[in-house]
C-alpha cells in the first residue's frame, strides 16, 4: 500500500528548496535576466549559512546558544552570500552587458566550487578539531516544528511537521505572486522583462529594476540552499549532496509558466517525483528506479513544448529574456 | 551611478591588437586575483603558488600528456558547440550529448563484444555514438525550428534525461551485480578499445587536432559556415537572402550533437574504457564558456581551453599539496571567467568621462 502520510511530508521537504529556487528565478526572469547561476547561488546560500553557524557553534557551547542568534547568524550570512552572487551577476550582465548564458554558467561553476571547497576545507582552514561539519545544535533550531504538531495525527504530520523556513517559502511565493500580478512595482517589473525599451520610455529605471529583481531573487534562492543543509540535511554538509536541485528549480520555472503561486504545489509535486522511486515497488530491479528519476525532466520538457506550440500570450517567457538592454541601441 | 557623467557608446571597431591587449590585461588581473585568493587560503607566496600550479600541469612527462589530453577533450567539446553558438542557438546540452554518445559506445562495447569481430565493433561504436549525439542535438533544434521552443531550457533538460538513461543502463550492465558501476569494459579481450597511436593519449589528441582544422575551415570557408553566420546575425536577413533558416538550424545542431557524440566515443572507447554518469564532468558547460571566450574561433579556442585546463590541473596540485578540497579549481576557473566576461565590455564599448559642474568624475 502506498503510504501517503509518510510520502507527503517527504515530498514537501524535497520540494521546499525547489520552491525557494524557482521563486527566486521567476523574480529574476521577470526582469529579463535568465540567471543560469541559480544552482551556484543556492550552493553559496547553503555554505554561507554553514560557515556562519560553524563559527557560532565553535564560539559558544551548545547549551548557551541563543535561539535568535542561532537562526539569525546563518540566515544573515546566507542572505549576504547569495546577495553578493546576485550582485556579481548584475554587474556583469546589466552594467557590463555581458552574455547572460555564459555569465550564469560561470556563476554556477564558481558557486558550486565555493560550496564544495569550503564544505570540504572549512575544518582544515580553521584548524579546528571536529571530524566533520555537523551543525546539529543549529539545525535543531531550524527544524523545530510547532509543539503540538505531533499530537494531531496525520493532519499534524502532513501540514505542521516542518521547520519555519518551509512556511516562509510558501509565504514568499504567495507574496511574490501578489507583487508580480497585483502591484505597480510588479507591473513595472514585467514591463522591464517584456520590453525594456518601452519601460525605459515610460520612465521606469530598467537598470534599477533588473538589479533589484535579480538580487532579491538570488537571496530567495539562497535560502533554498540554507533550508536544505539546516533542515533537510540536519545541519550536515556533504559535498555535492545538494545535487542538481538548482537546475530542477529552473525547470520548475518553465513548468509553472512563471507563476510563483503555482510553484508551491508544483515544487511539492517535483519533490514527490524526486523521491517517488523510493516508494515504487520495483522488486529486485534497482535500475528502473533510475528511470523514475527522469520523470521531472521529461514532464518539464513536455510542458515546455506544449507551451511553445500553443503560443498563448500569457504563457510565454518574458520577451526580452536573456537579452541585455542598451538604451543607445534601440 | 547614473548621476556621474559617464558616457558609454559602442566602438566602431577596435584593432585586433588592442582588443587582445585588453583581454591580456584581464587575464593578468585574473591570475593576480587567483594568486591573492590562494595566498589568503594557504599562506604561501604567489611565486611558489604558480610554480606549484605549473608543476601540477607540466611537472612530469605523464602529467604533461594528461594535461594535453584534458585539453583535447575540452577543446573537442568546445568545437562541437561552436557552430550552434555562432548561429545564436544556445545549446547548453553538450553535457548530455557527449554522455549519450558515450552511452551508445558502451552499449556497442558490451552487447556486441561476443557477436562481432573487434574492427566491426569499433565501426558500430563510431556510427552509434555519432548517431546518438546527433539525435540529442536534433530534438531541440527541431522544436526550435518548428515552434520556436526555448533551446536553452530544452537542451538543459536533455542533459538530465541523458544522465538518468546512463544511470539506468549502468545498473543494468553493472559488474559485479550490486556494484552500481560498470568497471573497465572488456578488460581482458580489449574489444572495442580504440587503437592506440604511439601511446594511450595520442589518439584523442590527434583526432581533436584534425577536428580543429576541419571546424575552422567549415566555419570560415564553406557555404554552410556562411549560412550559419548569417542566421546568427539576423534570421530575417537570412530568410530574405533565400537561406532556409529552419534547415540551417536543424542541420547545424545535428552536426553539433554528432561531434559531441564523437567526443563521447573518445572518452569511453579511447580514454576511460568505462562509463559513469559523471564522465563528462561538467565539461559540457565549461565548453560553452571556452567557445564564447574565443569568440567562436577554433584556433583561439586552443588557448582558452589551455588556460582553463592548466588552471584546473594546477589547482588540483595545490589542493593536494595543502590538503584542500579539489573544488578549488572551480573557484579559480570562476574568477578567470568573470574577468574575461567583464573585459568584453571594454572591447565592445567606449567609455568617455564628461566633466560635470561641481562633481568629481
Amino acid at each position: 500500500m502506498f503510504d501517503l502520510v509518510s510520502f507527503i511530508p517527504r515530498a514537501v521537504m524535497q520540494g521546499i528548496p525547489l520552491l525557494y529556487g524557482s521563486t527566486g528565478e521567476i523574480l529574476t526572469e521577470k526582469s529579463g535576466n535568465l540567471n543560469l547561476g541559480i544552482p551556484g547561488v543556492m550552493y553559496v546560500g547553503g555554505i554561507c549559512g554553514v560557515i556562519g553557524a560553524f563559527f557560532y557553534e565553535q564560539a559558544v557551547p551548545a547549551a548557551e546558544m541563543h535561539a535568535v542568534l542561532a537562526i539569525g547568524i546563518p540566515m544573515l550570512c546566507s542572505l549576504l552570500g547569495s546577495l553578493l552572487m546576485g550582485l556579481l551577476y548584475c554587474v556583469l550582465t546589466v552594467t557590463l552587458r555581458a552574455n547572460q548564458n555564459v555569465t550564469g554558467l560561470a556563476l554556477t561553476t564558481f558557486g558550486v566550487g565555493i560550496g564544495n571547497f569550503f564544505g570540504g576545507s572549512l575544518i582544515k582552514l580553521t584548524g579546528s578539531e571536529v571530524p566533520s561539519i555537523a551543525l546539529s545544535a543549529t539545525s535543531a533550531y531550524f527544524s523545530k516544528s510547532l509543539p503540538f504538531a505531533g499530537s494531531l495525527g496525520w493532519f499534524g504530520q502532513v501540514f505542521l511537521s516542518y521547520g519555519f523556513l518551509a512556511y516562509l517559502a510558501v509565504v514568499i511565493a504567495v507574496a511574490a505572486s501578489h507583487v508580480l500580478k497585483r502591484t505597480r512595482v510588479g507591473l513595472h517589473l514585467r514591463a522591464v522583462g517584456e520590453s525594456p525599451a518601452t519601460a525605459d520610455a515610460a520612465g521606469i529605471s530598467v537598470t534599477r529594476y533588473k538589479y533589484l529583481a535579480t538580487c532579491i531573487g538570488s537571496m530567495v534562492a539562497g535560502l533554498g540552499g540554507l533550508y536544505y543543509v539546516m533542515d533537510y540535511a540536519c545541519g550536515v554538509w556533504s559535498n555535492n549532496a545538494f545535487g542538481d536541485r538548482g537546475w530542477l528549480a529552473i525547470a520548475l520555472v518553465i513548468f509553472t509558466i512563471w507563476r510563483p503561486n503555482v510553484s508551491i504545489l508544483a515544487s511539492i509535486l517535483f519533490g514527490g517525483f524526486y523521491i517517488l522511486y523510493l516508494y515504487i515497488p520495483s522488486g529486485l530491479n534497482l535500475s528502473v528506479k533510475e528511470l523514475y528519476k527522469m520523470i521531472p525532466y521529461v514532464v518539464t520538457l513536455v510542458v515546455l513544448i506544449i507551451v511553445s506550440m500553443r503560443k498563448k500570450r500569457e504563457d510565454q517567457p518574458p520577451a526580452s529574456l536573456g537579452l541585455a538592454y542598451f538604451r543607445e541601441e534601440r | 551611478m547614473n548621476k556621474m557623467k559617464i558616457h558609454i557608446s559602442k566602438r566602431a571597431s577596435l584593432p585586433w591588437y588592442k582588443a587582445w591587449a585588453i583581454r591580456g590585461i584581464a587575464i593578468l588581473a585574473a591570475l593576480v586575483t587567483c594568486a591573492v585568493v590562494t595566498m589568503l587560503l594557504t599562506g604561501e607566496n604567489p611565486i611558489s603558488i604558480y610554480s606549484t600550479i605549473f608543476r601540477g600541469a607540466f611537472g612530469t612527462a605523464r602529467r604533461t600528456w594528461v594535461t594535453v589530453q584534458d585539453l583535447a577533450v575540452l577543446l573537442g567539446i568546445s568545437l562541437a558547440v561552436t557552430p550552434a553558438f555562432k548561429m545564436r542557438f544556445w545549446n547548453i546540452g553538450a553535457e548530455g550529448q557527449v554522455l549519450i554518445g558515450g552511452l551508445a559506445t558502451t552499449a556497442c562495447m558490451i552487447c556486441l563484444a561476443d557477436k562481432l569481430s573487434n574492427p566491426m565493433v569499433i565501426v558500430c561504436m563510431i556510427v552509434a555514438s555519432i548517431a546518438a549525439g546527433a539525435v540529442w542535438g536534433f530534438l531541440p533544434a527541431f522544436f526550435k525550428a518548428k515552434w520556436n521552443t526555448n533551446e536553452t531550457l530544452f537542451t538543459l533538460m536533455m542533459n538530465y534525461i541523458a544522465t538518468q538513461l546512463a544511470a539506468y543502463f549502468i545498473i543494468v550492465w553493472e559488474v559485479p551485480k550490486g556494484a552500481g558501476k560498470i568497471g573497465i569494459i572488456n578488460q581482458s579481450s580489449e574489444i572495442g578499445w580504440l587503437p592506440q597511436l604511439g601511446n594511450q593519449y595520442l589518439l584523442s589528441i590527434v583526432t581533436v587536432a584534425l577536428l580543429t582544422v576541419v571546424m575552422y575551415i567549415y566555419l570560415n570557408y564553406s557555404k554552410h559556415g556562411y549560412e550559419i553566420a548569417v542566421v546568427g546575425e539576423s534570421q530575417r536577413t537570412a530568410s530574405y537572402a533565400g537561406i532556409k533558416v529552419e534547415r540551417v538550424i536543424i542541420r547545424t545542431m545535428v552536426l553539433s550533437g554528432a561531434v559531441c557524440g564523437l567526443m563521447g566515443l573518445l572518452l569511453v572507447g579511447g580514454i576511460n574504457h568505462t562509463l559513469t554518469t559523471t564522465v563528462v564532468d561538467g565539461r559540457g558547460f565549461t565548453a560553452v564558456m571556452v567557445s564564447w571566450m574565443a569568440k567562436f574561433n577554433p584556433i583561439t579556442m586552443i588557448f582558452t581551453s589551455l588556460l582553463l585546463v592548466f588552471l584546473s590541473r594546477g589547482a588540483g596540485e595545490i589542493s593536494s599539496a595543502f590538503g584542500l578540497n579539489h573544488s578549488f579549481s572551480d573557484i579559480l576557473t570562476g574568477i578567470i571567467l568573470f574577468f574575461i566576461i567583464g573585459s568584453e565590455f571594454f572591447i565592445t564599448y567606449q567609455i568617455s568621462m564628461r566633466k560635470s559642474a561641481g562633481k568629481e568624475g
